[in-house]
């Protein structure tokens, strides 16, 4: 085989990597309820498709084709352990499910089960993201590590500890009835929405490894509306995603300094992401069911109006932020709420939020030092800006924001 | 808990303290020094001369060894070091990123040993 075929076919596993490992592992763990084992198996096969494909092809139903592999690991592995016994009506299932028919039939698309687990309120809010991360997308603990600034040997301990707990803590792979459902998907919400801000803060940074988190938070919102297509936060998810998206190229100057939303080039805006985005909020409306994402999302799409209309109807951005702030207010939602409430009404309005605001809660977040910097400056209070400036400038982690506050306190 | 940040700067930027480029130098840390005292997990910590300046002494088998110059050979040179107080090393590693020198450089993050400056401070 040639050097460029070779190349095709590894190309073709990373693709049916990228497509199919949470389907695999899934599928894979959800009777087992060893998501480790399942990965573990799922590599394996992985392994086995980079020394067999080149040679002998790629095979018709590749997914198929690792499922056969990696399922045949994992009974060994069950086999190996010496729990047979207990755990006969596993393999069975395994078998009858994954039978050698498998290479050409379509096999059930566990992935929901699989996100409610990862997000179950027995395991640690905090790891939720990186589960989903690894179980359902594949990244590997290292670069999840990064993305969260934590040590990858803690990360990779946590991971390990989190999943021991779904395999001998008796949590169950189903999708929750309908009086769990509304809380459970609000943590499956959460996680994903915890990756898309994670990446896209560290979508500034100069070093781009491979697709970014927030690509990667954009896609399992995807897969979870596919599965959940009638609920109406799913919908406003993935519209607030595709709203922020869409802004991609015009968040960095031709110099790459740092572009406020409010100064950004709307032609830069992506109109084909922007038009999804509304297509699924308008989507979640016709529930009748208002939730948090879909007001972020509507926020979002009062800015993306901008390219039509030329201006920012900032009152209705008020009114989003005041519903907000009404059934889930945050410390984000309520400097976001001050910084439109200055735009519509003055800044001293704005500043009289921000001042409402417990201390103690802000002395780390940098968003509110620089609203509130911006208001004083447009006050005319300049001792005191240039102290909200440097606060503002000392918290932000992109070199581009620093530079830029810097640039306005002057 | 206690963490030191060690600052790594490549001679460039040990030179842009001097030169041209010393305000927009100057005002980042001093921005990011005011909100670490302002939001109370400031603890001490000082820029430090350039490595030339430094001097390693060693003591092996009894015997003293003085050197001119750092202890190691990198491209990045210790350039700095700040103290802080934060309740976990993931609060330590989020005053890190902010840093300046995290995006120009590189900066260590080390727990204390307060066990051993307890020993030698009593």
């Amino acid at each position: 085989m040639s050097g460029s075929e070779e190349e095709k076919v590894h190309r073709t596993i990373e693709q049916v990597a990228r497509e199919s490992y949470g389907r695999l592992v899934a599928y894979l763990s959800v009777h087992t309820r060893d998501l480790a084992g399942a990965e573990d198996a799922l590599s394996e096969a992985l392994v086995k498709a980079l020394t067999t494909w080149p040679r002998n092809g790629v095979p018709q139903n590749p997914e198929g084709w690792l499922l056969t592999i990696a399922r045949r690991s994992v009974i060994d592995v069950i086999r190996h352990e010496r729990v047979v016994s207990e755990s006969e009506p596993t393999l069975l299932l395994l078998k009858e499910n994954t039978g050698e028919a498998i290479m050409s039939t379509e096999f059930p698309d566990e992935r929901l089960k699989l996100l409610f687990v990862c997000a179950h309120p027995a395991i640690d809010p905090t790891m939720h993201t990186p589960l989903m991360l690894q179980a359902v997308l594949g990244l590997d603990a290292a670069r999840i590590a990064g993305a969260f600034l934590i040590p990858p040997k803690t990360m990779g301990q946590r991971l390990v500890r989190a999943k021991t707990k779904i395999r001998d803590g008796g949590i169950r792979f189903e999708i929750p009835d309908q009086r769990d459902l509304p809380q459970r998907l609000d943590a499956v919400l959460d996680a994903i929405y915890a990756a898309f801000g994670i990446g896209w803060d560290d979508m500034a940074g100069v070093e781009q490894r491979g697709r970014d988190l927030a690509e990667e938070a954009t896609w399992l919102a995807r897969v979870l509306l596919k599965l959940m297509p009638h609920e109406a936060e799913v919908c406003g998810l993935l519209a607030l995603m595709l709203h922020c998206e869409a802004r991609r190229a015009a968040r960095r100057g031709s110099n790459g300094g740092y572009v406020p939303l409010s100064n950004q080039d709307p032609k830069l805006w992506s109109l084909s992401l922007m038009e999804e985005a509304e297509c699924h909020l308008a989507e979640a409306s016709k529930h009748g069911r208002p939730g948090r994402f879909q007001l972020e999302a509507a926020i979002q799409s009062v800015h993306a109006e901008r390219v039509r209309n030329g201006r920012i109807e900032w009152t209705a951005i008020v009114q989003f932020y005041e519903q907000l702030n009404r059934i889930a207010p945050t410390i984000g939602r309520r400097t976001g709420y001050a910084a439109a409430l200055a735009e519509a009404n003055g800044a001293e309005r704005g500043l009289a939020i921000l001042d409402a605001i417990d201390q103690d809660a802000v002395s780390a977040y940098q968003p509110y030092w620089a609203v509130r910097a911006h208001l004083l400056q447009l006050l005319g209070k300049r001792p005191e800006a240039q102290h909200a400036y440097d606060r503002a400038i000392g918290l932000a982690e992109d070199p581009a924001v620093r530079e830029f506050l810097l640039e306005k306190r002057g | 808990m206690q963490f030191a940040l060690l600052i790594y700067e490549s001679p460039e930027a040990f030179a842009s303290r001097k030169s041209d480029g010393a305000e927009a130098y100057t005002g980042a840390w001093r921005a990011y020094h005011k909100a670490l005292v302002d939001a109370g997990v400031f603890v001490g910590g000082d820029p430090l001369e350039v490595s030339e300046t430094g001097t390693t002494i060693r003591i092996k088998e009894g015997k003293r060894g003085v050197q001119d110059g750092p202890y190691a050979d990198t491209k990045e040179q210790l350039g700095g070091f700040t103290i802080i107080e934060v309740p976990s090393l993931e609060a330590a590693l989020e005053w890190a990123a902010r840093c300046p020198a995290a995006s120009y450089g590189a900066v260590e993050v080390r727990p204390l040993a307060l066990e051993t400056r307890r020993r030698i401070v009593e």
